[in-house]
């Protein structure tokens, strides 16, 4: 299956486990739908992708976060979906500065302790939702992904 | 972000939220400029929720400044050529 759409997964700390393992499994579900995939992270968040997936059969294109709000900011490059990993108050200014600079169907991923008030701080975005209190669990998540039939479908 | 990390600068408020940053730039300094996500300042994007505070005291740059593991702050660097910027609405 080929969409020739792209998608965006703009991690955050990677302080909290589910956030690796949900990333990887949500770019297997979108390249399966044969869109082509970019991580967005930092440093850290980078690394432990790199280290869970040394084939690179999961992950396609990696780019340093400052990187990529300087590449969207300066209109090099935008995606069809943008997934906004969000557990606290600094993906909630993520997800505005992709909102603001993007063209993307954004999709916030909200996990963590504090779901509720990321959330509502989130609600004036426009944009979708898949929240679940989550730390150590993806299945929650994980089950949320798989409620959406395709991801490809999706538009503005 | 590197540069202005590598900048000479103040931490006037930090390790809260972006909301908290905004307001006390608000409340604090007279002379402010609003700018958009992506404002690009010190080689820096700046990240937050529209519309971003920026406020000026003499020669310095007050700014709210993000990093995913650690928050938001504000900072406080000099930047006489920025403020010109700002000023000219450039």
């Amino acid at each position: 299956m080929v969409s020739n759409k792209t998608a965006l997964l703009m991690l955050g700390c990677p302080e909290l486990p589910v956030q690796t393992s949900l990333a990887i499994y949500l770019v297997n579900r979108l390249r399966g739908e044969g869109m082509e995939t970019t991580i967005a992270g930092t440093p850290s968040a980078l690394s432990l992708l790199r280290v869970s997936d040394p084939g690179k059969h999961y992950v396609q294109r990696m780019i340093d976060l400052d990187k990529c709000i300087e590449e969207l900011a300066e209109k090099r490059q935008d995606f069809d979906l943008g997934f906004v990993f969000i557990h606290n108050d600094a993906g909630v200014s993520y997800l505005a500065t992709l909102h603001s600079l993007s063209k993307a169907l954004l999709i916030a991923i909200v996990f963590g302790r504090e779901t509720d008030s990321l959330v509502e701080a989130c609600s004036s975005m426009g944009c979708g939702f898949l929240a679940a209190k989550a730390i150590h669990n993806p299945m929650p998540l994980k089950n949320k992904i798989d409620e959406v039939r395709e991801w490809a479908a999706l538009k503005r | 972000m590197g540069c202005i990390e590598e900048m000479s600068y103040e931490i006037l408020l930090g390790n809260t939220s972006f909301k908290e940053c905004a307001d006390f730039i608000k409340k604090n300094y007279r002379e402010i400029y609003y700018v958009p996500p992506g404002y690009k300042i010190f080689d820096v994007y700046l990240i937050g929720v529209p519309p971003i505070p920026l406020g000026v005291d003499n020669d310095f740059v007050i700014l709210p400044y993000i990093k995913p593991c650690h928050g938001s702050f504000v900072l406080k660097v000099p930047g006489a050529g920025e403020i010109r910027s700002l000023r000219s609405g450039k």
